[in-house]
């Protein structure tokens, strides 16, 4: 019900659009079922399951742009949102950085959709607490987790022709696990287009294997280490970096990727000649939305090649200052790697220490992309090539600048937060303090 | 459950609290759609009473309804331009009930005597599909039903109904004069809240409340080309339970404190702090990095606020020490046998830490909390030792209280009430003691200002904190800024070096209007109230970096 067909939400679409008089008018419905289960302590806390549809409006006069939304979708819902939307742009302030409405646009048909998530419905929510709670049972170990699924669509048209349409899936499932003394944790998460590639109790015995395997930690010195970061760990300093390259930021001189002297670092060569950064809306692994956040297609664009910054993100507005085209920003990023296992890289490293995931990473420097943050839910020591030893957890304070720097080796990418990133060995990554905290 | 209507704000440069991708509830609206006054009580009774029959006949034990109307008016601009104003109005109504022993919570934007009867079976039913994989049946603390009763935030201005186009002359002419000054960029903000709750509940309680909270600020950025640098200073305002009067700018409301600074108690001028943040932020173009090393630290309440939030509100939160939170913000140090033992010390002597839901003008301020609690103050720190923590209705036998603490809180009337932080802070010092006294005792320090950088680990021992301000103090004076500060510290190490506390003249509400918890994620906003304070021996860190 929640999920209009395209012909639909075009006539729909359309049908506003006849009601409108502003300048310009864009019309969006989207909508779709969002369901989740949250569990801790082996119980379920917590699930629920809504639909819902929205039609939100924009009209324009001149430079002033006004919005509105609603949750009905008959005639005369439809026209009093037109009518309160139009009254509110007129009377809004002048945007001086408005561009006008994009016309007809080729969109690109994405793979995001999935019949499996489609499916999933409060029963199939409750086994993946229960195979999961089941498995942390089993162990004598204590499980919190949360799976988040949802399925609907998206259309979009406006008074100058566009028109896109396109029907997206997701699930996400993450789950603690901690040992009885509370002095072992591990953790696990994974992202999916398709449920169908969910594998929870998998996901679990990951988080629970992490969580005994941590059981008494022990402290090591602070200091810089080559560390060997899990697909999840390297993606919470990695998706910083890649989501920062905004090149109004760095022509006004207030971004990393400033150059001393005015303009940006475009083109130069900042990192390790083995990063190779791009975006790909119909990537298999990580397919994308037809459009990005302004409504221009999304497209295969390389970020980073051999090291180089090759494009940088121009909305639309700044691009046309700049006199360049526009570049959108990407739903996700494909950071390249290579063949090697997890296993292998543990396997080829003299010393050095192995992250699961870091936590509450908090901007220290925006002018070097300095960030702090902590590891948690398993560290460990490594040393000729064998896990030795559970190690306390770290702060850490480093840049992903420097980090693409130091890089030993790349492993294969695998998909992360919503990212397709490689398990990094990096050389001298800055700890700066112990945490007790498990 | 409905999921809610939003806005997207991502991307607009708003606060450090914020996190990214954060949503702002509700429909779009006029700014006049604001000031209507929604339904009558008479008619929320009417409707609330519904759903109370609804739920017991359908087996419920327990009922509670939350009528809500949440309103937002966000105003963003940069140098001259206006970004976005953008008002918001949410109305719907949330249903949670006891059945089986189990908990159940449904919501709807349908208040219409047939929308609430459906929400109320809903909810009903959920709560008995849920009781099958229950394993711990909920016990509520004791609640005295309130009547009929209403409170609002004593205001004096409703922001709501200054109009648009003077608040945006007052953002304007904010960032001139940062401009004017030698910012290079400056973005400033306007948030306003206001809550519109009606709750009742089984246990005789028919509850209206009517909240405001406010908060204006900006980031003021000088940047010097030739060099590639920048460097940034955020406005040192709070956001307040206040109405439109916290921008009077009263001059009797101002601290003058070290280094020429003006802070601002309850009643903030945002044109003046501009004027200020412009020179400081040129000003840290050229200060001192930090020779990393042990320092003592003179912390300022628009600092200290956040020290406080993280490092005790959080890790006394009892859902968190039970390990309700363990798969997102984590658990907690302050484990139920520390607490047991009557003696761990979380402080030094000095150190009396008290929650609240009381405090006039502070965010957390309400007669009621969200499950129809009258609010109240207690300690959770006292002389140093750990007494308390924070505790509502199903959790409060855990912890043999006789009953809630009163801090229930839901973001929306379609979330789902929980545990959220009361107003957190640190009592000020018993003897006489100024800033500018306090500095004269130290040899080796660091005077910090503002909130910054944030960090912490999910069992609240190990963090690390920035600032907006650094200012080096040798030999009991002022010696000039420095730049590049962060220090790091462990939770009980780090009070039990507090050292000196200055007295109430200093104390100063700071807030945060974003605090998130929970998932699916809820906002909540909290004030933390505190003196000056003096920190001995505390481990500095350089954060410079070459690129």
């Amino acid at each position: 019900m929640a999920i209009l067909s395209k012909e639909e939400a075009k006539a729909i679409i359309d049908k506003v659009l006849s009601y409108a008089t502003a300048d310009e008018t864009s019309v969006s419905v989207s909508g779709g079922r969002t369901g989740n289960i949250r569990y801790a302590r082996n119980t379920v806390n917590t699930s629920g399951e809504s639909n819902e549809i929205t039609l939100s409006i924009t009209s324009v006069y001149g430079k002033r742009s006004g919005s509105s939304s609603i949750n009905e979708l008959d005639d005369a819902s439809l026209k009093k949102a037109v009518e309160r939307s139009q009254e509110i742009a007129k009377l809004a302030p002048e945007n001086p950085e408005y561009m006008p409405m994009l016309g007809p646009q080729d969109f690109l048909d994405t793979k995001n959709f999935a019949s499996k998530t489609d499916a999933i419905n409060p029963e199939y929510r409750a086994k993946v607490a229960m195979d999961s709670i089941e498995v942390s049972n089993r162990g004598n170990l204590t499980a919190a987790g949360y799976l988040e699924d949802f399925s609907g669509f998206v259309a979009m048209g406006n008074s100058r022709g566009m028109f896109g349409y396109n029907k997206n899936t997701s699930v996400d499932f993450s789950v603690t696990v901690r040992t009885a003394d509370g002095t072992g944790s591990g953790y696990a998460i994974r992202d999916f287009n398709d449920a169908g590639l969910l594998d929870s109790k998998g996901v679990t015995e990951i988080s629970a294997q992490k969580a005994q395997a941590s059981m008494s930690a022990q402290a090591i010195e602070p200091g810089k280490y080559t560390v060997i970061l899990e697909p999840t760990a390297a993606n919470d300093l990695m998706r910083l970096l890649a989501f920062g390259m905004d090149a109004r930021s760095a022509d006004e001189g207030r971004s990393f990727l400033s150059k001393k002297g005015g303009g940006t670092r475009l083109g130069e060569k900042l990192f390790d000649e083995r990063v190779n950064i791009y975006s790909d809306p119909m990537h298999p692994e990580l397919p994308g939305r037809p459009w990005n956040n302004e409504g221009l297609p999304s497209v295969k664009t390389t970020w980073v090649e051999n090291g180089a910054v090759k494009n940088m993100f121009y909305s639309r507005y700044w691009a046309e200052k700049q006199g360049v085209e526009p570049v959108g920003r990407p739903n996700g990023i494909i950071f390249e790697g290579g063949n090697q296992s997890l296993a292998d890289m543990i396997k080829s490293t003299q010393r050095g220490v192995l992250v699961t995931r870091f936590w509450y990473i908090r901007s220290v420097d925006p002018q070097t992309l300095l960030y702090t943050g902590l590891t948690r839910d398993g560290t460990f020591y490594i040393e000729d090539g064998q896990i030795k030893f559970p190690v306390k957890n770290f702060r850490f304070n480093e840049s992903p600048v420097i980090m693409l720097n130091n890089i030993e080796s790349l492993g294969k990418p695998q998909r992360a937060g919503g990212n397709m990133i490689p398990p990094m060995k990096i050389r001298d990554f800055t700890f700066t303090s112990l945490s007790d905290a498990v | 459950m409905k999921r809610r209507d939003f806005i997207h704000l991502s991307g607009l440069g708003m606060g450090a609290m914020l996190t990214p991708g954060f949503l702002m509830m509700g429909n779009p609206a006029t700014a006049e759609q604001l000031l209507f006054p929604g339904l009558e009580n008479a008619q929320k009774k009417a409707l609330a009473d519904i759903a109370l029959n609804t739920a017991k006949s359908n087996g419920a034990t327990y009922t509670d309804v939350r009528i809500g109307r949440y309103l937002n008016q966000f105003l963003f601009t940069r140098e001259k331009n206006v970004q976005n104003i953008a008002n918001t109005e949410s109305f719907g109504v949330g249903i949670r009930v006891i059945a089986a022993g189990t908990w159940g919570f449904s919501a709807t934007n349908d208040v219409t005597p047939d929308g609430i009867k459906k929400c109320a079976e809903t909810a009903v039913a959920i709560a008995k599909a849920n009781a099958i994989m229950q394993k711990e049946p909920v016990i509520l603390a004791p609640v005295k039903g309130a009547g009929e009763v209403s409170w609002e935030t004593p205001i004096s201005k409703n922001p709501f109904e200054i109009p648009v186009a003077d608040k945006i002359d007052l953002l304007l002419s904010v960032n001139a004069a940062a401009m004017d000054n030698g910012a290079t960029f400056v973005n400033s903000n306007l948030f306003m809240v206001n809550e519109q709750k009606y709750f009742a509940s089984s246990d005789g309680s028919y509850i209206d409340q009517n909240i405001h909270r406010i908060w204006p600020t900006f980031n003021v950025t000088a940047v010097n080309k030739s060099e590639g640098k920048f460097r940034s200073r955020q406005a040192l305002s709070a956001p307040m339970g206040m109405g439109y009067e916290y921008l009077d700018g009263l001059a009797s409301e101002k601290i003058s404190g070290p280094a020429g600074l003006i802070s601002y108690r309850n009643s903030y001028d945002m044109v003046e702090d501009a004027v200020a943040a412009a020179k400081h932020a040129k000003e840290k173009l050229s200060a001192k990095s930090v020779t990393p090393g042990k320092y003592d630290l003179v912390l300022d309440p628009d600092h200290l606020g956040l020290t406080i939030h993280e490092s005790v509100g959080h890790p006394l939160e009892l859902d968190r020490v039970l390990g309700y939170e363990a798969n997102y913000a984590g658990t907690s140090f302050a484990t139920l046998d520390k607490w047991r033992s009557g003696d761990f010390k979380y402080g030094s002597d000095l150190v009396n830490i008290v929650a609240d839901k009381t405090q006039p003008l502070s965010l957390g301020a309400t007669a009621y909390d969200d499950e129809g609690v009258k609010c109240k103050e207690w300690d959770l720190i006292k002389n140093g030792v750990l007494v308390n923590y924070q505790a509502i209705r199903d959790q409060a036998s855990i912890i043999d209280e006789p009953e809630s603490h009163g801090c229930c809180y839901a973001d929306n009337w379609n979330s789902v009430q929980f545990q959220r932080m009361p107003n957190v802070s640190l009592r000020p010092g018993k003897e006489k003691l100024s800033v500018n006294e306090m500095i004269k005792g130290v040899d080796k320090g660091i005077y910090i200002v503002g909130r910054g950088s944030y960090s912490i680990d999910q069992q609240r021992y190990n963090f690390q904190f920035g600032g907006q301000l650094f200012y080096e103090i040798k030999n009991g004076e002022i010696a000039g800024m420095l730049e590049d500060v962060a220090y790091q510290s462990n939770t009980q190490e780090f009070w039990n070096s507090c050292s000196q506390i200055c007295d109430k003249d200093d104390y100063k509400l700071f807030g945060t209007f974003f605090d998130g918890k929970g998932q699916p994620s809820q906002v909540s906003a909290v004030s933390h109230g505190s003196s000056t304070t003096r920190f001995d021996g505390v481990n500095v860190i350089n954060t410079g970096r070459q690129i």
